[in-house]
């Protein structure tokens, strides 16, 4: 938050939906979780998806792009609690210290 | 209308209703709930919500979380100020200044303001008959303003304003069965949630918005700052509780009709509650051998309760 009292929308709207994406808690993080694609159900044949379905941060990024899975986390926004690695069916996330 | 999305390749497809960036403690179910409740959706949809942790974490100034209209107006009338918004809704309508056929309008409470503070609003909204949905994610304390004990909190549970100690083992008094009170007022929809059984969770907030009249969701959000547990169990936490009875899922259809969920009716037996409080330091003091009397009451009740909702369900 940088702008100058007269820069502030009237009455102190907030008119950004959704602008907490501006605020990065990716520093509350004491432990990273780690990717493993090699037994991962969502790169084999795009099912399963709980970590991104329990994720609390929206932290974790599912895409499909012509026939290419990929996943990726959000480190920006991880708190590093690691419900993904508990949830995950196959164990392919892993919590490291940071 | 858009359909509710269950499989994961709808969800992925689904525009998320809480952004990232929000300031819930890690490990948190409440965001979960809230993203699950958002697959449910089936057009504009306005959110009215009381004071508690979601309100006070995902909107800390000059930030907003929600990406849906939201409102907040004191700790205990989320279910009045839905009222205020059908009706407004209504009259905007009536004088063309809305162009939509219908909005969606859903009241979010934690445990604190629905089962204690704003329960009198709730009970109003119900008997008005408006057409709202109420959710409530119940953590099981005021865990915003420092773990003190609600209507929500569980018998034998610590917090700050029933400690644990040698006269006393925590909370002594039953759990309020709120979802019970409610199907008494006769509404359509009421129904029990919680956030592992997230097809479950979706199925049943689709079909409470769906009714014609007011509906309630109870939903189970586990809080592993104020339980003392860790916070990766947090889902987990959520399927033991309905696996030892503490958080029984069922529907009950205009006050009458009792439906046992599969996952609570899919149990042969409960498992044992101490399974339970073994995963959470807020149940620690229960070790000790002296509040062994005091465990078999618990147990007993919990086990009286979920004979007693298994009768009315039609399954004995």
């Amino acid at each position: 938050m940088s702008e100058k009292y007269n820069e502030i929308p009237m009455a102190g709207n907030i008119i950004e939906p959704g602008n907490s994406k501006k605020y990065l808690t990716g520093g509350w993080r004491a432990q990273r979780p780690i990717h493993n694609p090699a037994e991962c159900l969502w790169i084999k044949n795009g099912a399963c998806g709980r970590c991104w379905i329990f994720c609390p941060d929206m932290a974790i990024r599912l895409v499909e792009k012509d026939g290419v899975r990929s996943y990726e986390f959000d480190y920006d926004y991880c708190k590093g609690c690691g419900i993904c690695s508990n949830e995950c069916p196959t164990s392919s996330i892993t919590m490291e210290g940071e | 209308m858009e359909k509710a999305a269950v499989s994961i390749k709808d969800m992925l497809k689904k525009d998320q209703i809480l952004s990232a960036g929000h300031r819930m403690c890690a490990g948190c179910a409440a965001p979960t709930i809230v993203k699950l409740m958002g697959m449910a959706l089936r057009g504009p949809t306005i959110v009215c919500e009381n004071t508690g942790c979601l309100e006070v974490a995902t909107t800390i100034y000059p930030y907003t979380a929600w990406e849906i209209p939201w409102i907040h107006v004191a700790f205990e009338n989320a279910a009045a100020v839905a009222s205020g918004v059908v009706e407004a809704m209504d009259v905007m309508r009536e004088k063309g200044r809305s162009e939509d056929e219908h909005v969606d309008v859903i009241a979010i409470g934690g445990d604190g303001s629905s089962f204690d503070i704003g329960f009198g609003a709730i009970s109003g909204m119900l008997e008005r008959g408006h057409d709202i949905v109420y959710m409530v994610y119940d953590n099981g304390a005021y865990q915003n303003t420092g773990i003190q004990r609600s209507g929500a909190t569980l018998p034998g549970q610590e917090t700050t304003t029933s400690w644990a100690g040698k006269v006393e083992p925590g909370k002594r008094q039953r759990k309020k069965p709120l979802a019970e009170i409610v199907a008494a007022h006769k509404i359509p929809y009421v129904a029990t949630v919680d956030p592992y059984h997230y097809r479950d969770f979706i199925k049943k907030f689709r079909k409470a918005l769906e009714v014609e009249g007011p509906a309630f969701i109870h939903a189970f959000s586990p809080c592993p700052r104020g339980w003392r547990s860790q916070t990766g169990k947090s889902i987990e936490l959520s399927k033991l509780a309905v696996e030892t009875g503490i958080h029984p899922l069922f529907e009950v259809i205009d006050g009458e009709e009792w439906i046992m969920s599969s996952p609570s009716k899919n149990l042969k037996e409960l498992k044992p509650l101490d399974e339970y409080w073994a995963t959470q330091g807020q149940f620690r003091h229960l070790k000790d051998p002296k509040w062994d009397d005091f465990k078999k009451q618990i147990r007993d009740q919990v086990s009286h309760d979920w004979e007693l909702l298994r009768k009315r369900c039609g399954l004995e």
